[in-house]
């Protein structure tokens, strides 16, 4: 079943078509990669979808319902929960209270803060950070305030979660356990929509691999068609 | 070593709190009546401050609207002073106060930085003088006679606004809202993202931040007798506000009244003393104290040597 639909979106910055006409489904359960020269337009599709733009055209349906213009706490209510390409975390709070923040704001069956501070628990558990929940987010590594975002957002409970650039600046064993960490997402039965420039780890983990070039859907299909594409070779590599 | 006793550590700050509450709703009792003047207008300077915190200090939105909501609360006890009794025009100054602020908070919060702070502080001065041009071209007064009260009653309500002023606060500061307002303040975008309603936050709190600062001008025009739009948005409250919760702190919840006490003290005692040279003396002061203490007058509490020798405090 379909569980993100979006038809023809389009989003213009003045002149330039930063996203044009494109149209992409995820499904329930899958790993779906998002990948495209620098500029193609990926940042602003995640943001296109998670509210924080307004389309100029186009419509994106989730879990059946049109979600088109709603705002940002709205879709995340709804389970469409996202990270950041720069990272985003709450730097003067301390690592539980981010997730915090997640588990009662972005959950709308969240009941009482007890259930709430179960759930902070399980996530930080489940990113590894747990012995870190007292630090404040901002002294964190690089790696460690990327797994907090996942946290935070997993603590939303969606149905989708959008990963933007979870491994850039990352070390090789860094690396790995982001891997790790979006497969164990995937497992406990969360859809995963992410964007990458780690080839290697993008074969690995995706079902499916869209490509974005000059706003435009290039290619779609297996890892193994992507890589074998003559069109997708000659926008990375040049003709 | 933790016992199954109360610990002297627990018991502080209760303990702190109830000596002063009693001490202040006493006051009249023992105190003279320029102290008791003396201490309402000090009592003044903490809702300003405490007020302005309570929504800037966790958001980073840096609000001059302090004078604008202080004028709205005296020109309502201008205005309905001879027609409502007291607490009714308290009341309806809090709701204008309130409505004011909900409109130019839910207009203007997008507006970030240095854009939001000059726009609160043209409020101020639009309404100024918009009150100016209407009071001379309509209704041909160039200010207004308040109906007066005595020192005790205004020190009483006083008390009173700053009392519920605390207890939201600190409440706030504890539950949903000042998690999701410290979470603005940090990042707004991941906020939103992360199911938070950043307008409707910020634009209630914004809004209920002004209701005490209203009710404390409707208070205070009582004792003042005669007000006109110059006296009434006098925009110096405004950078008051910020100056006192700057010098006492804002990290601890302490630190703004603290602030407001020794600033606004200080400032009576230097002008009585020292009239001369008292705002040479008040500018020094500032300056040795941002320079020294960054973080405000609060951080003595913890950088004193008394604490340093009997070890770090107990983890709560």
């Amino acid at each position: 079943m379909s569980l993100l639909n979006v038809e023809g979106i389009s989003k213009h910055f003045g002149g330039l078509a930063a996203v044009s006409r494109v149209d992409l489904q995820v499904s329930e359960g899958e790993v779906v990669g998002l990948i495209g020269p620098n500029g193609a337009g990926k940042t602003t599709l995640f943001n296109l979808l998670s509210g924080a733009l307004k389309p100029n055209a186009g419509s994106i349906r989730f879990r059946g319902e049109d979600i088109t213009g709603l705002k940002p706490h709205q879709i995340c209510r709804k389970g469409l929960a996202r990270t950041f390409q720069s990272v985003k975390v709450f730097g003067a709070m301390p690592a539980s209270q981010n997730v915090l923040a997640g588990a009662i704001f972005g959950n709308p069956s969240q009941t009482s803060l007890k259930q709430a501070g179960e759930e902070v628990a399980r996530q930080l558990e489940f990113v590894g950070l747990t012995a870190q929940a007292d630090v404040p987010a901002r002294d964190l590594t690089l790696a460690n305030q990327k797994r907090l975002e996942m946290a935070r957002a997993l603590a939303t409970k969606p149905a989708l979660l959008l990963v933007d650039e979870l491994m850039a600046g990352l070390n090789p064993t860094e690396v790995a356990q982001a891997m790790e960490l979006v497969a164990e997402v995937r497992k406990r039965g969360t859809t995963v929509f992410i964007i990458e420039h780690v080839m290697k780890a993008i074969m690995n983990i995706c079902d499916r691999i869209i490509v974005l070039h000059h706003g435009e859907k290039l290619a779609e299909g297996t890892p193994q068609e992507i890589a074998t594409s003559r069109t997708v070779v000659e926008v990375y590599l040049g003709e | 070593m933790r016992t199954g006793s109360l610990s002297w550590n627990q018991l502080r700050t209760p303990a702190v709190w109830g000596v002063l509450l009693v001490a202040a709703v006493t006051l009249t009792l023992y105190a003279s009546t320029y102290s008791v003047i003396l201490i309402t207008n000090i009592l003044l300077y903490v809702i300003l401050t405490v007020s302005w915190v309570l929504f800037s200090a966790p958001t980073g939105y840096i609000s001059l609207a302090t004078a604008a909501f202080f004028g709205v609360g005296i020109y309502t006890s201008a205005i309905l002073g001879d027609q409502l009794p007291l607490p009714l025009v308290i009341l309806t100054a809090a709701v204008a106060s309130f409505g004011l602020a909900a409109i130019v908070g839910a207009l203007t919060l997008r507006l970030k930085g240095v854009y939001f702070c000059f726009f609160t502080f043209g409020l101020v001065e639009l309404i100024k003088h918009v009150l100016l041009w209407y009071e001379v071209s309509v209704t041909g007064l160039r200010g207004r006679f308040v109906v007066s009260a005595d020192h005790i009653t205004v020190y009483y309500i006083i008390l009173a606004i700053l009392a519920v002023l605390l207890l939201t606060s600190y409440l706030i500061r504890r539950s949903r809202v000042g998690l999701a307002l410290r979470s603005i303040g940090e990042s707004e975008e991941a906020a939103a993202h992360a199911g938070i309603n950043v307008s409707a936050v910020k634009t209630m709190v914004f809004a209920l931040s002004a209701v005490f600062v209203a009710a404390a001008g409707a208070a205070m025009a009582r004792r003042w007798g005669y007000v006109d739009p110059y006296i009434a948005f006098d925009y110096l409250y405004s950078f008051t506000a910020v100056a006192m919760a700057v010098f006492g702190g804002v990290s601890r919840f302490a630190g703004p009244i603290v602030g407001a006490v020794a600033f606004a003290y200080l400032r009576e005692l230097l002008i009585t003393r020292f009239p001369y040279i008292y705002m040479l003396v008040m500018g020094l002061v500032l300056v040795v104290t941002i320079l020294f203490l960054p973080q405000g007058l609060i951080e003595l509490a913890t950088k004193a040597p008394w604490r340093r020798l009997r070890g770090p405090r107990e983890p709560a």
